[in-house]
């Protein structure tokens, strides 16, 4: 099966515009304009992008605290999304979530979340209500390789097992969880603790789009056609800090560099698809223009945009009150 | 009007529910029981027998028997509420909290703050509590003082059969997350329960005796001790105002106060430890708002500060009891006139 023209193009407008909304992100963070923290995905795109590509509405993604990707991934309005990180009203869930907690439920994105391993159960219920109402849903939960050390995500492996319910885990190893490696925080594989739990598992070049493609297709339509959950190991690599402000002293000297000269997600794409004649530097440049503009775009309107009054403050706590 | 027991309440209300709306699911450690097993399907129904029944009428689709796994159950739970279905998740014994709280208060709680407003998680999480069943330390306590403090949870805490089924009932329709606190030592109060589907309002207390003297606010199962103390006190003459609060999230700060004032003396008994627990809560309440007309200091009964111990001779220590209520009130009554 191979990827037309126009899901080329959409792939690749996505992963510039998660690329481009974490350098946004990260400078406008340096420059003082963004509050709390932030934890960026630059480096990662190629994961989001050839995972969430499989998916539409009717299927659900629960993210990391890393998850501004995984929301363009899967389609979240960029600007929503800026306006939120800014803590704007209009921010796409009210300036209430800021970066950790960012989701739009009407896309599927079941949100960021503050807790490493907070999303495998809630995936196990977004997959259990697609199977019970027979959407022919699927549900996708990123973990890093911090969260895949986590009770609540083995315990997830095996409800979503012994349930066969239509789950995809996620986890992206990126080599350090905040400043541990991976090499050393993992015990066995990845691969051999699905396999404990008696799915499949594979293990996947997380800088290369098409095998993140490929490999997730595969994982996508096994939950699809109702052959319960799989896992893969995605094995990237990001940028940026753990958070924004991280000095990232547990890396190599020129370790960021070299990665980027060897592995970079969007000049392997880019390569992969001029080689091949699919797509041409022209219309690629294009495209990373005006996902450059249209972030900046993004960044204008959030700075000016308006905070939330005093009276949103104890809003949307409850559905109905009597407090 | 038929009697029923607090069991079978709970039960009827559940199932009532599940034949009304298909969107409510149940699930739990051994809700149905026997899954995957040579013997008796439907083996228990729960470990005490509360959901015996309902996989036979509504099939292992809807009853869903769970591996011991708090955190992924609960949190799956919480998962299927904001994508739209309305499970009922069984956390056996609320002491398990400590394994599951994250996905409880984390998750489930702040979604719709988080959010901006755009998610519902019509969740309800049953869970047994309380001492007297001589289950020790870590199957006797109540806390439902901690989910009470957190926003974006709803508590309710049934105090007879009646309300059980009405309070159930409200708490699965409700688009709130709700933790339904059950009385382990309860189940087999009676009580008359209408055969009929019926809801009782989040937020307004029932007040089950009306009197002058004094004022006693209670909780659950000390609802009933507290209705004893007021009934052998009317013998002597003193007659109590028994305040059941039904749910402590959201709270009928109206009807306390009110009834504070109107006594001047008031009792709250909570079973829960006594260090922030709902006694220091309301105390608090009827202090910041009406201490010019209390005649007496507002006495708390409540557990001790130390766990749930396991002999008999010493768990009756540790529960409040009906005496406990009427000497504090006759305390009350002598003072302040």
């Amino acid at each position: 099966m191979q990827l037309s023209r126009d899901e080329l193009r959409t792939a690749f407008k996505r992963m510039c515009l998660i690329r481009q909304f974490e350098d946004a992100v990260h400078d406008e963070f340096s420059a003082g304009n963004i509050p709390g923290f932030v934890h960026l995905y630059a480096g990662e795109e190629a994961s989001a992008v050839g995972i969430c590509s499989h998916l539409d509405d009717r299927d659900a993604i629960a993210s990391t605290h890393r998850g501004h990707g995984h929301c363009i991934a899967k389609g979240c309005d960029p600007k929503g999304m800026m306006l939120e990180i800014f803590g704007k009203k209009d921010g796409l869930c009210g300036g209430k979530g800021g970066s950790m907690h960012i989701a739009d439920l009407s896309k599927g994105m079941m949100g960021a979340n503050g807790i490493v391993g907070g999303g495998p159960p809630l995936i196990c219920g977004a997959a259990l209500t697609a199977k019970y109402r027979d959407t022919g849903g699927v549900a996708v939960a990123f973990v890093g390789d911090g969260a895949s050390n986590q009770g609540t995500t083995f315990e997830s492996y095996n409800l979503a097992k012994v349930w066969d319910l239509p789950v995809v885990f996620v986890v992206e190893d990126n080599r350090y969880a905040e400043s541990t490696a991976s090499d050393w925080s993992v015990g066995g594989s990845q691969v051999g603790r699905a396999n404990g739990f008696g799915m499949p598992g594979v293990e996947v070049d997380g800088h290369d789009f098409f095998a993140v493609w490929d490999a997730a297709r595969q994982a996508v339509e096994r939950a699809r056609d109702g052959s319960g959950p799989s896992l893969l190991h995605v094995k990237l690599y990001r940028y940026y800090g753990h958070f924004e402000g991280d000095a990232s002293t547990y890396k190599a000297p020129g370790e960021v560099e070299q990665v980027k000269q060897r592995l970079d997600a969007l000049d392997m794409f880019k390569q992969r698809v001029v080689e091949t004649s699919l797509l041409d530097s022209e219309e690629l440049k294009s495209i990373e223009q005006e996902a450059e503009k249209f972030i900046a775009d993004c960044v204008a309107a959030a700075s000016t945009a308006d905070a939330p009054a005093r009276d949103d403050l104890m809003t949307d706590v409850y559905v109905d009150y009597k407090f | 009007m038929p009697t029923k027991s607090f069991r079978e309440a709970i039960n009827e209300g559940l199932r009532q529910e599940m034949e009304r709306d298909d969107s409510v699911i149940i699930m739990g450690e051994d809700i149905a029981g026997g899954m995957g097993s040579p013997g008796e399907d439907d083996a228990w129904g729960g470990p005490m027998g509360v959901t015996k029944g309902l996989m036979p009428q509504f099939g292992r689709e809807r009853v869903l028997d769970t591996p011991i796994s708090e955190s992924a159950f609960i949190g799956c739970a919480a998962g299927a509420a904001v994508t739209g279905l309305r499970p009922v998740a069984e956390l056996m014994f609320v002491d398990f909290m400590g394994v599951c709280f994250d996905q409880i208060f984390n998750q489930a709680a702040k979604f719709r703050y988080m959010f901006g407003g755009k998610a519902t998680t019509p969740l309800v999480i049953r869970t047994m509590y309380g001492a007297g069943f001589r289950a020790a330390s870590q199957h006797s306590q109540c806390l439902y003082p901690l989910f009470t403090h957190i926003p974006g949870l709803k508590v309710a805490i049934p105090s007879n059969p009646y309300e059980a089924k009405g309070l159930l009932i409200q708490a699965i329709r409700d688009d709130d997350p709700v933790v339904f606190f059950e009385h382990k030592v309860m189940y087999d109060d009676e009580a008359d329960v209408p055969d009929e589907i019926y809801t009782i309002p989040f937020g307004e207390a029932n007040v089950s005796r009306e009197g002058d003297d004094a004022t006693v606010i209670a909780f659950g199962r000390m609802v009933n001790l507290a209705n004893e103390a007021a009934d052998r006190l009317k013998e002597s003459g003193i007659t109590v105002t028994v305040v059941d609060p039904r749910t402590t999230s959201p709270l009928d700060k109206e009807t306390i106060l009110e009834t504070a004032s109107e006594t001047g003396r008031v009792v709250v008994v909570d079973e829960a430890h006594p260090r922030c627990n709902l006694a220091t809560d309301i105390s608090a309440l009827i202090c910041e708002n009406c201490f010019d007309d209390l005649k007496a200091p507002i006495k708390q009964i409540c557990g001790h500060h130390a766990p749930v111990p396991f002999s008999p001779a010493l768990e009756d220590l540790y529960i409040p009891k009906v005496e406990s209520i009427e000497a504090a009130v006759r305390e009350l009554v002598g003072k302040g006139h």
